[in-house]
């Protein structure tokens, strides 16, 4: 829809563009920015026009620049990332132009972005408004509904997800109708040291990892989904049902990966 | 800025901030629609370079050197992509408001894309059709007929309108240019309950840009209420054009006329209000007790509300026989309390309203209604207007589904022409649509039923409480009719009815498919099939022991009423028949979900009581040269077409009578220029009382031709009064899976048989009963508009209001019973409202046929049943 209090877009081209002037806001697809009224929002920065390369490889890590769409994120060839794509309430034709590091920064708990970069320990490098760079584990970048570790002026650059949390995985999402948004979704992964790693989000305000050193029991990963205590509720499932559907998932994952 | 949209380079100015899908509108490109302006429903989307995109998210300021491509760019009438073609063939829509963004989505699929629909189409909304015609037109099933002279009805003609909705050429309500044309904003209450102690609109006025600020300063003093019906005295004059008392957030404080949406937005700012709170109530139970905040308090007897004491707009109380009593010596009874939610209509097409002064003088709306006679009526009544001088008209709908049986922003946009002079246009967005359109009554519904071990029912007791929200907008005529037709279906000698419609601070309720009837047939039919569980008899045989049959009357609780109803054609007993044998009871889902079936059935009256009128012309445009089948016709008549298909029948039943084919009749319609009066599309009206009217003045026509040959400016009228009434019934079925682990449903059989009378449309006739069945699944499963308990909506967007997909819906087997009903034409029953009203009982009670325990709320949320799955276990 037509941002009406918005006075001025900027397009991005080079890092000296990045100082954010009051009222203006960092963008990237701008598929969630336009999609809702924005009072108070009176200049765009645009960052899908600073080339970034969408997706790079080594050996090690998988590096998703903030700007790659969804879509180009779907096409990487493990299933996560096809899983987590789909897992979006929005349609392949707002994944076209929707991008990752939009979907991280927004911080909705049903965010399948932050899911997938949160299961797989990613790192979220930060440009910082000095001219500097931090990071953050993405389990730690969003820290509740909409709330991020961003400091005014600091944008989200790129995710780096280590190629090795990538060996094994197993998830599982519900919703309240078959592709609705997110209910719960939990991901477990298991790296070649045999550590295990389970993470919930969409049933949680703000990502939940349990972390096994070796292949947990059935108890132990019921504990660990019984510690968690910030169940999220909103129109697209309650708490409680939230709660079990994590357990039920996790426990399914640990069976799945064990 | 410079691009192209269908292969022409334009350049353009855009504002910040600017999306192109209003880019586009502004351009004139009017067939892309907007749909709800967030990106969720999919009405608005175009190719960009080659790839579909909802134009509502496309941010201008990338467009430059891009190429866009709309509807009207894939192809035309006279050379349609083959996307638009397997529309029409299929009868891929209805309403039509979200086809130009499902075929130009469709129109990028490949073959290998058939698997995937589910995935590709869940950013695609539409709520007419139930998707089974539109996954037909994507996979290339043809479903349309034509039909030789004389021959129309009874065949699946398309739509007259079918390649002009596929080509994105047929005109909705603001799909058109006015010059000159400016915009209403308004400012909504921000608090449930408050008096208005001061308004300062001058620093708003003073905005460059900006043409009036209206407030209850500029209102007329006259009473009315949004909801409209024939009578106007039917309802509560409870409402103001702007009312200096807010009765719940969001309504009118004030509004901007301005040069653009974005001024008069941005004007609301500079409007300085004092409020003074007042007490709020918010729950209708409370509602009714003594000592409540009263949120009518200040009305009279002659508002017509039945005690504004109490915040009771209307009330009945009745009993037949001794209830109590015959329960005592029931061999079985069952009691329960059912609820239902607030239900949004969800009509693609927002309320909007353009409104100008034309050549004559005369005031001329342009509107998104079901009911143009109704409206200019009660605008003449408000405003002091002859009607001569005050033209209301619709184009093509975008759905309607008794949201547009309102008068909910023509109001406005009156007083605003009036106050400026201006042309003036009122759009609602989307949000606005959760928030001040009326919604579905939520009710409370307790049944008491009882039967003796035979299974012949003694008792039947309904008490229903009804939420109307801050105004009774419908609120009388949903209370009565939802405890007529559900309980008049069962012979009982016993019978008692309580029912009470509230007045709260919350947003008001209004007309919804089936009016108040789905709402409490939930409930009765849930308590029947408990009480067959009781008894041990199967529930089609408990129904077929105790339903009404041809020679009973129809009782609530007096035995001796008498009306103009009549069970002039009677097909209760086939559907219930066919229903039954279709059921597949072998039919199994994932291992370890129980499996279960349920059905339910539903009567409806097939006009609205009270009286529906309609004047309905034929004549001749061209005599064709004496060849009756070479000769054009023109109906003239008052019906919307919003979806009902009621156009398409409209042709076939003149066609039919004056012996020549559909295409040879060109239509004038829904205009009160068009025809002297039509009551207007509800009440599932539209064939049943103008069409009968069209039937005879064509046959009256045809006599005259016959008589002294063709001659253009012949021409033959007819009306219609809507009574004698009949009745329609309709029985669902289902079959389906549960997993108790997780509350999810997997419908495996969906079954409907309806008593329609002769069907004149087969496809458009299936097309309405699988989009009732569409929207009472969403109903029955998914949807709740939900209030923080303060007034407040939370399920302001669609991503957050969950109406089904395409992934969501089964194909619903469609049967008909077959029957011959004297009062309609050609033996038809009405069938609009109808196919809503027995699904979600149907589902509740397959549900816990599989559970082996029953849920008392809508929606059967998965949460909701996973609880109380859980509870069973435990």
């Amino acid at each position: 829809m037509d941002l009406i209090d918005v006075r001025e877009v900027r397009v991005a081209h080079s890092r000296a563009d990045m100082v954010l002037r009051p009222g203006e806001r960092a963008m990237g697809g701008g598929t969630w920015l336009y999609s809702e009224p924005q009072p108070g929002l009176t200049g765009i920065l645009d960052l899908t026009s600073m080339g970034w390369e969408p997706v790079t490889r080594t050996s090690e890590t998988i590096t998703v620049a903030a700007t790659c769409t969804i879509e180009t994120l779907r096409a990487l060839p493990e299933p996560l990332f096809e899983q987590c794509a789909d897992s979006l309430l929005a349609s392949w034709k707002i994944q076209r132009t929707a991008t990752v590091g939009g979907n991280i920064a927004l911080a909705l708990p049903a965010g399948p972005m932050t899911s997938l970069a949160s299961a797989l320990d990613g790192i979220a490098v930060i440009w910082t408004a000095d001219g500097g760079e931090r990071r953050v584990p993405v389990t730690e970048f969003v820290t509740g509904v909409v709330t991020t570790v961003l400091a005014p002026g600091e944008i989200l650059r790129a995710i780096e997800i280590p190629a090795a949390s990538l060996h094994r995985t197993a998830f599982r999402r519900i919703a309240r109708s078959p592709m609705g948004r997110t209910g719960t979704l939990v991901i477990g992964r298991m790296d070649t040291s045999g550590e295990t790693v389970i993470t919930v989000t969409g049933g949680t305000t703000r990502p939940r990892q349990l972390r096994f050193d070796a292949a947990p029991g059935a108890e132990d990963v019921a504990s660990a989904v019984d510690a968690i205590d910030d169940w999220y509720d909103d129109p697209h499932g309650a708490p409680d049902w939230r709660r079990a559907m994590s357990m039920l998932f996790a426990e399914q994952i640990r069976q799945e990966l064990s | 800025m410079k691009f192209t949209i269908n292969d022409e380079t334009v350049e353009a100015e855009a504002q910040p901030g600017q999306v192109l899908r209003s880019l586009l509108r502004e351009l004139d490109h009017f067939d892309v629609k907007k749909g709800c302006d967030a990106g969720d429903c999919g009405a608005c989307t175009v190719l960009l370079d080659g790839g579909a995109v909802h134009s509502c998210l496309v941010p201008v300021h990338r467009l430059e050197g891009s190429s866009v491509t709309t509807v009207s760019g894939l192809g035309t009438a006279d050379a349609p992509h083959p996307m638009q073609q397997s529309f029409v063939a299929a009868g891929g829509f209805q309403c039509g408001f979200c086809t130009a963004g499902l075929v130009v989505t469709a129109s990028t699929f490949t073959e290998d894309d058939h698997d995937d629909l589910p995935r590709l189409l869940k950013g695609n909304l539409c709520r007419c059709t139930g998707y089974r015609s539109i996954h037909d037109a994507i996979i290339g099933v043809s479903n349309t007929a034509t039909a030789s002279a004389g021959e129309a009805a009874g065949a699946s003609i398309a739509p007259p309108a079918a390649m002009r909705v596929v080509t994105g050429t047929e005109p909705f309500t603001l799909d058109v240019k006015t010059t000159g044309l400016v915009h209403l904003a308004v400012l909504g209450s921000p608090h449930p309950h408050a008096r208005i102690v001061s308004i300062d609109p001058s620093a708003a006025e003073s905005i460059d840009g900006v043409h009036a600020v209206l407030t209850h300063h500029d209102s007329p003093g006259v009473h009315f209420s949004t909801g409209r019906h024939e009578d106007r005295n039917d309802d509560p004059d409870d409402s103001l054009v702007f009312d200096r008392i807010l009765r719940f957030r969001g309504q009118r404080v004030a509004a901007v006329v301005a040069d653009t949406v974005r001024i008069a937005e941005l004007a609301l700012a500079a409007i300085a209000v004092e409020y003074e709170l007042l007490p709020a109530v918010f729950d209708p139970q409370r509602a009714r007790e003594p000592g409540a905040p009263l949120v009518h308090g200040d009305k009279g007897p002659e508002s017509r509300i039945a005690a504004p004491e109490r915040n009771t707009v209307a009330e009945f109380h009745g009993e037949l026989g001794d209830v109590d009593a015959a329960v005592a010596s029931a061999a079985a009874s069952v009691s329960g309390t059912w609820t239902t939610p607030r239900v949004n209509h969800v009509a693609l097409e927002a309320h909007a309203t353009r409104g100008w002064i034309d050549a004559d003088g005369r005031l001329v709306l342009r509107t998104s209604s079901q009911v143009p006679f109704l409206v200019r009526d009660e605008l003449c009544h408000i405003f002091g207007l002859e009607p001569e001088r005050v033209r209301v008209f619709t184009a093509r709908v975008g759905g309607g589904f008794g949201g547009k049986q309102e008068l909910l922003t023509e109001d406005l946009v009156t007083l605003a022409v009036m106050k400026t002079g201006r042309a003036v246009q009122y759009e609602f967005t989307r949000e606005d649509e959760f928030t001040l359109a009326p919604t579905r009554h939520p009710m409370q519904v307790s049944v008491t039923v009882a039967a003796s071990a035979d299974g012949t029912l003694t008792a039947l007791a309904v008490d229903q409480l009804m939420d109307t929200g801050a105004y009774g907008n419908h609120g009388i005529g949903v209370m009565f009719h939802s405890i007529h037709e559900s309980v008049e279906v069962y012979r009982c000698a016993n019978k008692r009815v309580d029912a009470q419609s509230v007045y709260t601070n919350n947003l008001p309720s209004g007309a919804f498919r089936g009016y108040g009837l789905g709402q409490v047939i939930y409930a009765i039919e849930s308590a029947l099939d408990e009480l067959a569980r009781e008894l041990d008899i199967d529930p089609f045989e408990l129904r077929r022991r105790n339903v009404i049959v041809p020679g009973d009357n129809f009782v609530v609780t007096d035995a001796e009423a008498q009306s103009d109803l009549s069970m002039a054609s009677y097909g209760l007993d086939q559907c219930l028949d066919l229903a039954e044998a279709a059921l597949d009871h072998s039919l199994t889902g994932p291992v370890g979900w129980p499996v279960g079936t349920g059905m339910a059935l539903a009567m409806i009256a097939t006009i609205a009581p009270r009286g529906h009128f309609a004047t309905a012309t034929v004549s001749v445009l061209d005599d064709g040269g004496g060849v009756v089948t070479d000769a054009v016709f023109e109906i003239a008549v008052g019906t919307a077409e919003f979806g009902n298909g009621t156009t398409t029948v409209h042709t076939q039943l003149v066609a039919t009578a004056l012996g020549t084919t559909v295409d040879r009749i060109r239509i004038r319609q829904s205009d009160t220029d068009a025809t002297s009066y039509d009551s207007g599309a509800f009440g599932s009206a539209g064939v049943v009382v103008a069409g009968k009217a069209l039937l005879v003045a064509a046959e009256r026509l045809h006599e005259t031709i016959d008589r002294d040959g063709l001659s253009v400016g012949l021409s033959a009228t007819a009306d219609h009064d809507g009574t004698p009434r009949s009745v329609s019934f309709n029985v669902h079925a289902f079959r389906v899976a549960v997993n108790p682990a997780t509350g999810e449903v997997q419908i495996l059989q969906s079954i409907q048989a309806a008593d329609a009378g002769v069907v004149l449309n087969p496809e458009q006739l299936r097309g309405q009963i699988e989009g009732g069945t569409a929207q009472a699944i969403g109903s029955a499963l998914f949807e709740e508009v939900l209030l923080d308990g303060e007034g407040r909506v939370t399920t302001t967007a669609l991503r957050n209001y969950y109406v089904p997909r395409f992934v969501d819906l089964p194909v619903t087997e469609v049967l008909f019973a077959d029957t011959f009903d004297p009062l309609g034409p050609l033996g038809a029953k009405s069938m609009s409202e109808a196919p809503y009203n027995p699904v979600a009982p149907a589902l509740a009670n397959a549900i816990r046929d599989a559970m082996g325990v029953r849920s008392f709320e809508l929606p059967m949320s998965r949460d909701r049943l996973w609880r109380l799955a859980s509870a069973q276990e435990s």
